[in-house]
């Protein structure tokens, strides 16, 4: 029996219709801002600029022709998207980052994406590679103004130690609709982080799945919703293998009219997989009238023999008694709201556990809480 | 110099049947060096007036006043009256993820004193108050009163009064859920709260054991949301005796 989480996929393009909004994998995404991401917009050639650090022993760079097709669904992704299945038959190049087996990266790799055109639809393909006892951190930043469809394919070797963080700061105009797909090997550590703030939609799935027992992945993510913004955070956690571990925890918080965020957390417990641990658990802090925030935990279980399976939501203002507390000890309204957005990320924010970003992400709370919840004229 | 002079207070608190009447008319007036103790029984209206001298949302003041030094608190709000120099220890201190309890009280030290305090002394005088209240160092990393004991709750709360020193303190409960330890713990705070001088000091509580370790000036007993009966330290010995059923067979006829 198929699972309804995971519909059946295909690299054939044509075997993918074009979304109509009434799936119920789309039915959150308001299509029309999308540019025809999702459907046949044309992959233009880029116009965002790339660039990396490099670091001794490891491989950046950006491969096409045979090397580029041989990268296509190496995580084991077999499309069930159009813009997927798409970008995996149509986008010539991909970006291939190479970390050798028993290779400790001392320093993040860290990709900048930054786009200069919100109305030049274009596509990507990166392939991430980590060989067996590898340790590293990847880090993609995306910035300015682009309308990219992207498909991210990672491999952990086993025993790998990875962490993939993908920033989405971009422009207000940006339209970034990604999907980002883990194969975790036996005993691997994968750790995903997804970071959203800017563009006006963004849409990711992150995706896992094992290619052995003992593996553990946690999904980590942190999004920060304007007016008029869309940011939509699905996570797939494919427990395929015995023993396998997940942890999702996606925070986020939404001010402004049509500030609009969508949280669909699917958990898929297979029959083979006995023993597995899996948490999931969504949080959204909703700082002004005139926002919107879906929440959706799913949790389908095959197996009798698991280790533990749980999920919580919640989605909330401000607490008033919390408010009270800290007014109650000199700190004014603005100060108090402040502190409490602030402690609502900062656990999340320390568990991404990269000290380069963990600074940036603490400046962008600020940033962001400047715009209501600090602003002098409220 | 300070005083809390609090008159024919009327205060409602919002149910499903629509506003309910806690408060029906208290007066009291507590002036430095005092220190007043409110005792009654469950649901007298003892944490209501707590609430309401702080400033609550949920609690609405009908009728009557608040001045503290002749300053109406009434119109201030909640932060303001902690700025003026209200303190209210509360009963059931409220969890703040992820705020630790040092950021916690660099923060309130700084908005009632209008300065950030100075970082080598302030240190100093933070990790002094956790270890005289029993709270060891590294208390200061964890989030405020996230996964603490009854006990660490109440004894954070003394550790604030201390350190933010304010001119009036309420103590709501301070002593109920506490072992003996803890209670002289507590208690040892509050007196050297007191000992600062000028203090005013209103502790509500349930129970008499409390006094044994802070000496009241004045006690007043608390009936149906209002004084029922006040007097000196001696009415707090009947009650020992006699317990609340005196007042409380009053108030039911």
């Amino acid at each position: 029996m198929e699972s309804h989480l995971n519909p059946p996929g295909s690299f054939a393009v044509s075997d993918n219709p074009v979304p109509t909004g009434r799936e119920e994998i789309w039915r959150f995404t308001p299509l029309k801002r999308l540019l025809g991401l999702h459907a046949d917009a044309e992959f233009n050639r880029s116009t965002m600029s790339c660039t990396w650090n490099s670091q001794a022993g490891v491989r950046v760079e950006g491969v096409s022709g045979d090397e580029a097709r041989s990268l296509r669904g190496i995580s084991g992704l077999v499309p069930n998207t159009r813009f997927a299945a798409r970008v995996l038959a149509e986008v010539p190049s991909t970006l291939l980052i190479d970390v050798p087996a028993e290779s400790e990266l001392a320093d993040p790799i860290v990709v900048e994406l930054v786009g200069k055109d919100a109305t030049n639809t274009e596509a990507g393909h990166v392939a991430m590679r980590f060989g067996a006892h590898s340790k590293a951190i990847v880090v993609i930043n995306h910035a300015g103004s682009a309308a990219m469809a992207a498909v991210v394919e990672i491999v952990v070797g086993e025993g790998a130690d990875v962490t993939v963080v993908s920033i989405q700061d971009w422009a207000d105009d940006a339209v970034h609709l990604a999907h980002h797909q883990a194969l975790v090997g036996r005993d691997a550590t994968y750790k995903h982080a997804a970071i959203s703030f800017g563009g006006d939609v963004v849409r990711m799935d992150a995706n896992v799945t094992y290619d052995g027992p003992g593996g553990s992945a946690e999904l980590l993510g942190l999004y920060f919703a304007d007016a008029g913004q869309h940011i939509e955070h699905r996570i797939f956690a494919d427990h395929n293998a015995p023993r396998t571990k997940s942890n999702a925890i996606y925070k986020g918080a939404l001010q402004g009219e049509k500030a609009h965020t969508v949280w669909v957390g699917n958990v898929l417990i297979r029959k083979v997989a006995e023993g597995i641990e899996t948490f999931e658990e969504n949080r959204n802090l909703i700082l002004t009238d005139g926002c919107h925030a879906d929440s959706i935990p799913n949790l389908e279980i095959e197996t009798g023999d698991i280790a533990g399976a749980g999920h919580a939501s919640a989605t909330a203002r401000f607490d008033d008694n919390q408010l009270f507390y800290l007014q109650s000890r000199g700190i004014s309204e603005k100060e108090s709201q402040r502190l409490v957005v602030h402690g609502f990320f900062n656990d999340l924010i320390r568990k991404v556990g990269v000290p380069s970003i963990e600074e940036r992400l603490l400046a962008t709370v600020e940033a962001e809480l400047a715009k209501n919840v600090l602003k002098e004229d409220r | 110099m300070s005083k809390l002079e609090i008159t024919d207070l009327h205060v409602t608190v919002d149910t499903e049947d629509g506003p309910k009447q806690i408060l029906k008319g208290v007066t009291l007036t507590i002036n430095d060096g005092e220190t007043h103790a409110i005792m009654g029984p469950n649901g007298s209206g003892k944490s209501t007036l707590a609430y309401s001298i702080a400033g609550h949302p949920k609690y609405t003041v009908t009728g009557g006043t608040i001045a503290l030094d002749g300053e109406d608190v009434l119109s201030m709000s909640v932060d303001e009256r902690a700025r003026a120099g209200l303190f209210l220890a509360m009963q059931y201190p409220v969890e703040v993820p992820g705020v630790s309890v040092s950021n916690f009280l660099r923060t309130a030290k700084t908005a009632i004193d209008g300065e950030a305090p100075k970082l080598r002394t302030w240190v100093k005088d933070v990790n002094a108050a956790l270890a005289q209240l029993d709270l060891d160092s590294t208390f200061g990393t964890r989030n405020v009163n996230e996964g603490f004991s009854g006990g660490e709750k109440k004894r954070h709360e003394i550790a604030q009064l201390e350190l933010l020193d304010p001119k009036v303190a309420v103590l709501d409960e301070t002593d109920s859920g506490l072992d003996i330890d803890a209670l002289r713990i507590v208690s040892e705070g509050v007196n050297r709260f007191k000992s600062g001088g000028d203090k005013a000091v209103l502790l509500i509580t349930h129970y008499t054991r409390v006094l044994r370790y802070i000496k009241p000036d004045f006690v007043h007993v608390f009936v149906d949301g209002k004084i029922a009966e006040q007097g000196g330290p001696e009415l707090a010995d009947q009650l020992e005796a006699n317990g609340y059923d005196k007042y409380t067979k009053t108030a039911a006829v």
